[in-house]
């Protein structure tokens, strides 16, 4: 047996220094396997390599604290050097802002945003809140009594909710929010009857809308999503619009050749064929934009955050 | 009936022998990632999605399965043999499991842990088959105010079923208590205790302290004493197989581990570590030989052991039934579903019955051959306990360094595995429990954040944890845990308090 215990150390001792290795392309996920963010780099990683744009992709996890440990990790490691990439997204911005994070988006370099999600509002099958209306009214009645099942404190569903009730006309910081460790979580709080309602990404609780178990009362898409079956925040009267969106970023410190290269390979790899069988598989929309464009939109997107993650009360 | 049949179709699907081999691939590599710490079940399925896309669907899923279940049992080995847990679930193992190892009787705690596992995942396996659609109905039925319940009944009758000394245990579990207070608060986004260290802000990694307290600390203890230290490790005393009394004590500890941990990994927040605790301190409680219990017993390392491969098992009935990821590892073999465009949930099991059954099908025979493959080994793994002592301990530090590093690339990582590895040594110094401090760090923040989140959504209203039958149970369970030996010891009946009165601190 000493074979296999031999073989397990040489997978451990070169689990280490993988990253070291010559690799065309290192790509980052700044969260645990399995995660929004690791599904994305590594379907990066199988594009990149089914359409040749690389030979040899690594994908790195170094999870925790929304994305804020790997991004500071990050903007050290890869700086000057073309070949490391790193994932993210707006989850990252809500993060770095609530977490007070020493290292920011600043310090790296924006290429490109690639995919979207939409937030969806669902109730028990049994509950009385039939339409997003009869959510508002009880809202306005009394805030506390509507308890909200999502993801981590300062997440896009987090801002989703705060932003909703904003809209609204109700103070975000009175919103009762429930953070759970994950989407999957909080649809056990839902199907359970635990809370009033459960925010997400639709994904997460995709299965349980097809079952008839939840109902979807109300998509944060700007218009109807084929495959969603529920009216958009704005069919139900409320005039909100909210995309969590995931990107890539280089490293800091590129030459001007350095980040058109990287690029246009991302670029090459959007346009193929396995990415759009990916986007459709995992059901994320494709909302590519890069370069300056996208540079714009960061900042305008960190700005929102920042007033509405104040509204709610987890920034001073 | 038309249940039975489904699975003997899937028994079909998953004999083929091309699946076979899938099965016999992920058994090893899950032994193999179970057996390092800090390299779980969870990376492997990670590292392995892309090479898998070719596959076909049920081949990779089968192969996953295989690795999910080989890490739960990979990591017992190192916990009874080198005293270093390779997974979280495997920490209460190398409670009794190293004492047995160290007294000659490695070969029947290996052989109780394989077999017990193998009982564990047999029947878990089959009631994931059979009693899936229930079993979650009942888990659903547990919200925040239930698991703070269940947590609190978890805090009585652990912290009492480890040590000797109560005023020892409780001082080791609010250590474990402070450090899971370290990181990023899940309600607030807020960092606690982490001293503007970005390492701290995910707090602190179990795996990391575990492998700190268990194996760096015991290192530490075994090179202070230096030549003074008697000899007392026997690699092989009596007979390496398990013994008459040995089956006899270790059957129903069995039955008992898969009763308590199947529903409990069922749990949306359950996980497997809880069902481990559970079953240690049922064990204590119900033994004839409860002196024993520190020394190795056993009960201590069978119960522990079928639970967590009971609920390995049972995280695949959230998983399946409703598309819930219980685990990283559940939550990766999701992600694998979604790659070949399934979708886990209620409608899985009438859309691709076929999918469903070849799993719980593969999970069946991936169970047989860990048990084939790991019981003719007992003998090879027990020599490594006839290694020189320097040897061997300068290997279990390389070993627990590497799987720390390997886990999480990072200096100050490195530098949290040596301070806790002296923090354990102290505690061993001057005679405390290491367990509960892994507890602590465990059950401490799931407690924090499930009463934080059961006011939240009573809004404040604290007779919540008390309207719901469940939770109301639970808490009577552990008032009853708490309140019963202290009579008992206040009639004079139990031995405790006069030990807690020699300690005289």
């Amino acid at each position: 047996m000493k074979h296999l215990l031999a073989t397990a150390m040489l997978a451990g001792a070169l689990a280490l220094p993988a990253a070291a290795f010559a690799a065309d392309y290192s790509i980052m996920a700044p969260a645990a396997p399995g995660g929004g963010w690791d599904q994305t780099a590594r379907s990066l990683q199988e594009s990149f390599t089914t359409e040749g744009v690389s030979g040899n992709v690594q994908v790195v996890n170094v999870p925790g604290a929304g994305g804020t440990i790997g991004l500071a990790q990050f903007a050290q490691e890869a700086n000057g050097d073309p070949t490391k990439l790193m994932v993210g997204g707006y989850v990252m911005v809500g993060a770095i802002l609530t977490n007070k994070s020493p290292v920011t988006l600043d310090a790296v370099t924006p290429i490109a945003r690639l995919t979207g999600e939409y937030e969806v509002i669902v109730v028990p099958a049994a509950s009385d809140i039939q339409t997003l209306a009869d959510l508002v009214t009880k809202l306005k009645a009394d805030p506390g009594a509507v308890s909200w099942a999502g993801g981590s404190a300062g997440g896009t569903d987090h801002i989703t909710a705060g932003l909703f009730a904003k809209t609204v006309g109700v103070d975000p910081k009175l919103v009762n929010y429930v953070a759970f460790s994950g989407g999957g979580e909080a649809l056990a709080a839902v199907l359970g009857n635990q809370v009033t309602v459960g925010i997400s990404g639709y994904g997460e609780f995709q299965s349980q809308v097809e079952a008839g178990a939840l109902r979807v009362i109300g998509v944060s898409a700007p218009e109807k999503v084929a495959i969603i079956n529920g009216p958009t925040f704005k069919e139900g009267g409320v005039d909100l619009v909210v995309q969590n969106w995931r990107g890539v970023w280089a490293g800091p410190d590129l030459t001007a050749e350095q980040v058109a290269a990287v690029s246009a390979d991302i670029e090459k790899m959007v346009n193929s064929a396995a990415w759009k069988t990916t986007l459709e598989t995992k059901g994320w929309n494709n909302t590519y934009l890069a370069g300056d464009a996208f540079k714009t939109q960061l900042a305008a997107e960190i700005t929102a955050t920042e007033a509405i993650l104040k509204d709610i009360g987890l920034v001073q | 009936m038309e249940t039975f049949a489904l699975l003997l179709q899937g028994l079909a699907v998953a004999a083929q022998p091309i699946n076979l081999l899938y099965a016999l691939v992920g058994v090893t590599l899950g032994t193999a990632v179970g057996v390092l710490p800090g390299i779980g079940p969870a990376t492997t399925v990670a590292l392995l999605l892309p090479v898998t896309y070719k596959l076909d669907p049920a081949g990779s899923l089968i192969m996953f399965a295989g690795i999910y279940y080989g890490g739960m049992y990979g990591g017992s080995t190192t916990s009874i043999l080198l005293n270093t847990p390779g997974e979280s679930a495997s920490i209460v193992t190398a409670l009794e499991g190293n004492k047995m190892a160290k007294a000659g009787r490695g070969g029947p705690a290996l052989a109780t842990a394989a077999i017990g596992s193998f009982v564990a995942g047999l029947i878990a396996t089959i009631a994931l088959a059979f009693l899936a659609p229930w079993v979650v109905k009942f888990a659903l039925a547990f919200g925040p105010r239930e698991y703070f319940a269940l947590m609190v009944l978890a805090f009585v009758t652990v912290s009492a079923a480890f040590g000797d000394s109560a005023l020892r245990g409780l001082t080791s579990l609010f250590i474990g208590l402070t450090l899971g207070i370290i990181g990023i608060d899940l309600q607030t986004g807020q960092a606690r205790m982490s001293f503007g260290i970005p390492d701290l802000l995910d707090g602190v990694e179990v795996t990391t302290l575990a492998v700190a307290m268990f194996a760096i600390g015991e290192t530490l203890f075994v090179a202070a004493q230096g030549k003074r230290a008697p000899e007392t490790v026997e690699p092989v005393r009596g007979s390496l197989w398990m013994s008459a009394t040995d089956w006899a004590r270790s059957w129903k500890p069995w039955l008992r581990g898969t009763a308590i941990g199947f529903p409990i990994g069922a749990m949306p927040a359950g996980g497997a570590e809880i069902g481990t605790f559970f079953s240690y301190a049922v064990e204590k409680k119900l033994s004839r030989h409860p002196e024993e219990f520190g020394n190795g017993a056993i009960e201590g390392v069978a119960g522990p052991e079928a639970a967590n491969n009971a609920s390995a098992a049972g995280t695949l009935v959230p998983l399946l039934t409703l598309g819930l990821p219980t685990s990283a590892t559940a939550a990766i073999m999701l992600a694998g579903f979604q790659q070949y465009g399934l979708q886990p949930g209620p409608l899985l099991f009438t859309s691709n019955p076929q999918l469903v059954w070849g799993l719980i099908a593969s999970l069946l025979i991936a169970n047989l051959m860990l048990i084939v493959l790991n019981l003719p080994l007992i003998g090879l793994w027990v020599k490594l306990l006839t290694i020189p002592k320097p040897w061997l301990y300068a290997g279990i530090l390389l070993f627990a360094t590497l799987g720390t590093i390997g886990a999480n690339p990072s200096v100050f990582e490195l530098g949290m595995l040596l301070v806790f590895g002296l923090l354990g040594y102290g505690l061993r110094l001057f005679h405390f429990p290491i367990a509960p401090v892994v507890v602590g760090l465990i059950l401490g923040p799931m407690a924090e954040q499930q009463l934080r989140r059961a006011l939240a959504i009573s809004q404040g209203d604290v007779m919540v944890l008390f309207t719901s039958p469940i939770s109301a149970t639970l808490l009577i369970a552990a008032a009853l845990a708490l309140i019963v030996p202290a009579i008992l010891r206040a009639r004079g009946k139990g031995q405790v308090l006069a030990e807690v009165a020699a300690d005289g601190d």
